[in-house]
């Protein structure tokens, strides 16, 4: 097994190594960035602007009509991953063969489409990069219908001809056209390509249409035609191998073979001596390769020149036999000069049942992954590479989809297909997927949210709480206290949680009131994520009790944040200054016992170290709060005690 | 591959590093000019240079970001012997119609004596913790323990490395069967200490980083170092760029009872060596899912290596300056017009 060896591409930076010989670089999500530089540090100091270029590899992830085929295709490969193991093996192969025709009929359609803005383009270059991107769209066709009719639908001999025959006829298509024209012309028969029509449908077997043709020079020529006659009914004859009937193949190679010898039989009383055409088509009938070789250029490629010799010398070839006459094929077609092109010994490979050899040569030839992941996925669910004999069998599967998947990921859309292909493989899929999703740039809450969810789905815990911290961060330094603070909770980082709950508590003591109170007011369970969080949807609540005029519940509340030890020590001024307007109520509020707290508070408050920064005019101020709230708080006291010792009557 | 944009730098003098931040949307260059400039990606994909200031005192040879969790920073090192933390302040709204953005020091590390080499942010799981390597030998470890205050860090380690340093890698595996560990590479020439590479470890008992393993089969001067993403698996690998680009995979060995509290001993062995660059190699890099590793060298290329399902290794691309001056500097087109004139006439 011969390595296709493919020297590395080399792309110049235009700009670069003129001033500076080296080149430093930096990956970067999809490209690699490059510049001029010099890596010796003392080297001359540089004459002209240095600029920095962004390389990419030739993506065609560019390409919106291609984004098409991927999004379709994503969708065809997550059904096939869907097909249940234990469904029986006859009915897998029908759904493995129509998955198959899925896929092709999405690369068609996505061939026309590029087709058509190739034609209705008014720039040069991008017809002509259409016109490649068809060619390329082409050839993978081409291959995948190759395996499709030999590994998945896996012909035996008999059907195996019908289905190289419709192969070569799909990818031929220009017969069709040049048929209709001569059938369109006022004077078929004499039409300078009648002849070439004629050959073309013999050569691909499509004896029915060819003898319809024939049938217009037949009319014209009374005394030739027992000639064209005699023509038509070997036309007519000709054994086609029904796979649905009841001959058996053998009966079929018998008749064929009666058939083949009455054509040579034609051909040795010289039959068709007075007509040269008829001559030639006799000689194609009866497999004649010099004949068949002469017909190059109607037949174009020697993998149509492969399946017509097989048509007309071994109709039921078996695939085990293919390869030998698929070798001598291409030979003979292209002459001891031409040497193959890669679709070529790409075929060749196919035509071999060497499996890996061709996915080999495709991943090198392309330079996108699309084609070899898909391929080899399906051909790994019909379970081909392991019979094979490659002990790496879903291994390699799993390395192309990676591949494929990765490049996906670079994409400002595309990269939610990537999840799905990365959820199906189970030995790398997750790290890959972790690895790549939290370089997804947040640009908007929405897709933040969206790639949160993904991680979310799939228990990826620590990704979650890096990209809720990421935009916590990004919140508060633009100072949005509420969004920092849902993303915090979120992320459940209770050292955040803490700062961001602080900083609450700052505004609110600078501007007096709250904001985001939805949030606030809606913690729930999250609350308890910190100490500070607690408290500030705590006091909080105290507020909201208080604006309610649910005074006794409110003060309830307040007396519990400084005695659960929920507020921190230096708040305890702000609540007690808080309970004074309860305190100065008409009605009694705070009970006996609940005064005495308040009290033992304040004193407990007071007895604490006093902090030497306060100005002198602060220290007052804290002062006269002290003052006003013993007084408020004996106030009280006297009016509650005189309360509950009095008997109601 | 091909060049899909070419952004005018703007630099006085050369470049010597470019960094993206994690999400690829800001890049950051720094150059022999002593600046700093910060590119953003706008949303029609243009780069536009948002930030652009003195950094140093002398060439800036590094710049690196911070993981986004800690904010908008980045750290820079230079050769005028010190290494420097910045942030990005939130500017007023006439500054963000502009598109400028302001970044301020925080910090200023003066530690080293000699120029500072390398400098790098430890993976995040580790907190906010920045790394200095310099031509003095010496590995500096410095940790922010409030990461809301960025302008106090402290010297948690110092790691004497015996010979001029040139590059620090951390292994970015998170996994807790790995314990924090360090590259060192040396491009010193000294020959008593023949091994270049040096790997450090974390030891959770002694609280300290002690020498796991030296590569004594890298003789030569190392430019560059770099871990690979871990990937999940249990052995580590590391590129070096050497006199040759060399990839080593470091396999943790089962620890006897006896002699848990040391480092952890490693087999060594060599993944892969090549010297298609025929030359000194300055840089490598991982690509994001180390599938990629691009290796630039003296002979002006820079060599992209993948490996195939198999391990085997190729190279897959090269990307190399086309030799021609920047196009639109009138003096160096005036240049190149009379070089092309003098060889048609002669």
């Amino acid at each position: 097994m011969e390595e296709v060896d493919v020297e590395p591409s080399t792309t110049l930076i235009p700009g670069a190594g003129f001033y500076q010989k080296h080149l430093g670089f930096e990956w970067g999500p999809g490209d690699l960035i490059v510049y001029e530089t010099n890596y010796k540090l003392q080297g001359p100091r540089s004459a002209g602007s240095p600029s920095v270029h962004i390389v990419r590899r030739d993506e065609d992830i560019c390409s919106p009509i291609l984004r098409k085929l991927f999004s379709e295709s994503h969708l065809i490969f997550v059904g096939l991953q869907k097909i249940k193991e234990d469904v029986p093996s006859k009915n897998k192969k029908s759904q493995f063969v129509s998955i198959s025709k899925n896929y092709r009929s999405v690369i068609r359609a996505c061939m026309e489409e590029l087709q058509q803005n190739a034609v209705s383009t008014q720039s040069g270059s991008l017809a002509s990069q259409y016109g490649d991107q068809v060619s390329i769209l082409l050839a993978i066709e081409l291959i995948w219908n190759l395996c499709e009719v030999l590994f998945i639908d896996a012909a035996p001999a008999g059907s195996l001809l019908l289905q190289l025959l419709d192969w070569v006829r799909l990818h031929k298509s220009d017969v069709d056209a040049k048929a209709r024209e001569v059938l369109q012309s006022d004077s078929p028969a004499q039409h300078q390509s009648y002849w070439d029509v004629v050959i073309s449908l013999v050569l691909q077997g499509r004896t029915d249409e060819a003898r319809q043709v024939l049938s217009k020079q037949a009319s014209l020529r009374a005394e030739s035609s027992s000639v064209f006659k005699r023509m038509d009914g070997l036309l007519q004859t000709m054994p086609i191998f029904n796979p649905t009937g009841t001959q058996t193949l053998t009966e079929f190679e018998v008749k064929w073979r009666h058939w083949h010898e009455e054509c040579d039989r034609c051909l040795q009383d010289n039959t068709f001596a007075s007509n040269r055409h008829l001559e030639t088509i006799c000689k194609i009938l009866v497999g004649d390769e010099d004949t068949l070789l002469e017909q190059k250029e109607l037949l174009s490629t020697w993998y149509h020149f492969l399946v017509t010799r097989l048509l007309f010398t071994h109709p039921t070839i078996k695939p085990p036999d293919l390869h030998y006459y698929a070798q001598s094929s291409m030979n003979m077609f292209l002459g001891p000069r031409a040497s193959p092109e890669p679709l070529d010994i790409i075929l060749l490979s196919a035509f071999e049942f060497d499996l890996h050899q061709v996915i080999k040569d495709c991943s090198i030839a392309l330079n996108n992954w699309w084609f070899v992941a898909h391929l080899t996925d399906l051909l790994d669910h019909c379970k081909l590479l392991q019979s094979h004999n490659l002990h790496f069998g879903s291994n390699l599967r799993e390395f192309l989809v990676l591949e494929y998947a990765s490049g996906l990921f670079t994409h400002h859309s595309l990269w939610q297909l990537a999840v799905d292909y990365f959820d199906h493989c189970p030995e790398f899929g997750r790290v890959y997927l972790e690895l790549q999703i939290e370089r997804v740039p947040l640009d908007t809450e929405r897709k933040a949210i969206k790639v949160l969810r993904i991680c979310e789905d799939r228990q990826m815990s620590e990704q979650v709480r890096s990209i809720c911290k990421i935009m916590a961060k990004r919140a508060l330094r633009n100072n949005r206290l509420g969004s920092a603070l849902s993303w915090t909770i979120r992320a459940k980082d209770a050292a955040f949680a803490t700062l961001i709950s602080e900083r609450f508590l700052q505004d609110y003591s600078n501007k007096g009131s709250f904001t985001d109170l939805d949030l606030l007011d809606n913690l729930g369970p999250a609350m308890l994520l910190s100490d500070s969080l607690t408290f500030l949807g705590k006091y909080r609540e105290f507020h909201r009790l208080y604006g309610e005029k649910r005074f006794s519940e409110a003060a309830r509340l307040l007396l519990s944040l400084m005695t659960a030890k929920i507020a921190p020590r230096s708040l305890w001024m702000t609540l007690l200054t808080d309970a004074l307007p309860l305190l100065e109520q008409k009605e009694v509020i705070f009970s006996v016992d609940q005064t005495y707290e308040l009290m033992s508070c304040l004193e407990e408050l007071n007895s604490g170290t006093k902090h030497s920064n306060l100005t002198d005019q602060d220290e007052d101020i804290e002062s006269t709060k002290t003052e006003l709230l013993r007084l408020a708080l004996a106030r009280n006291l006297t009016m509650a005690i005189v309360k509950e010792g009095t008997i109601e009557t | 591959m091909f060049v899909a944009k070419s952004i005018a730098a703007d630099h006085k003098d050369l470049i010597h590093d470019v960094s993206y931040d994690f999400h690829g949307r800001r890049m950051a260059t720094c150059s022999s000019d002593q600046s700093v400039k910060v590119w953003d990606k706008g949303d029609d994909g243009e780069w536009h240079c948002t930030a652009s200031w003195k950094t140093h005192s002398g060439s800036v040879w590094r710049v690196t970001w911070a993981h986004p969790e800690f904010g908008q920073v980045l750290a820079s090192c230079s050769f005028d012997r010190t290494a420097a933390v910045w942030e990005e302040i939130v500017g007023e709204s006439n500054d963000k119609q502009r598109g400028q953005s302001h970044w301020i020091k925080r910090t200023t590390l003066v530690d080293s004596r000699t120029s500072v080499t390398d400098v790098k942010f430890a993976p995040k799981h580790m907190g906010l913790m920045l790394t200095t390597c310099s031509a003095d030998g010496v590995v500096r470890i410095y940790e922010a323990p409030d990461v809301m205050n960025l302008s106090q860090w402290s010297l948690q380690h110092e790691i004497s490395c015996k010979l001029s340093c040139s590059c620090i890698s951390w292994n970015p595996s998170s996994s807790r069967a790995h314990p924090p560990m360090i590259a060192v590479g040396s491009d010193d020439s000294n020959i008593t200490y023949s091994g270049k590479v040096q790997i450090y470890e974390y030891n959770e008992n002694t609280r300290k980083y002690a020498k796991a393993e030296t590569l004594m089969t890298v003789t030569d001067p190392v430019h560059d170092i770099t871990f690979a993403p871990n990937l999940g698996r249990s052995f580590h690998v590391l590129a070096i760029a050497t006199k040759d680009v060399r990839i080593f995979k470091l396999i943790p060995m089962r620890r006897e009872s006896a002699n848990s509290s040391g480092p952890t001993k490693f087999e060594v062995q060599v993944m892969a060596q090549f010297d298609s660059h025929n030359s000194q190699v300055w840089r490598v890099s991982w690509n994001i899912t180390s599938t990629l590793l691009a290796s630039s060298g003296d002979d002006g290329c820079v060599r992209l290596w993948k490996a195939n399902y198999m391990d085997n290794w190729k190279c897959t691309g090269i990307l190399r300056g086309d030799g021609s001056p920047v196009n639109g500097s009138g003096h160096a087109a005036a240049l190149s017009q009379i070089r092309s004139s003098l060889r048609e006439s002669s």
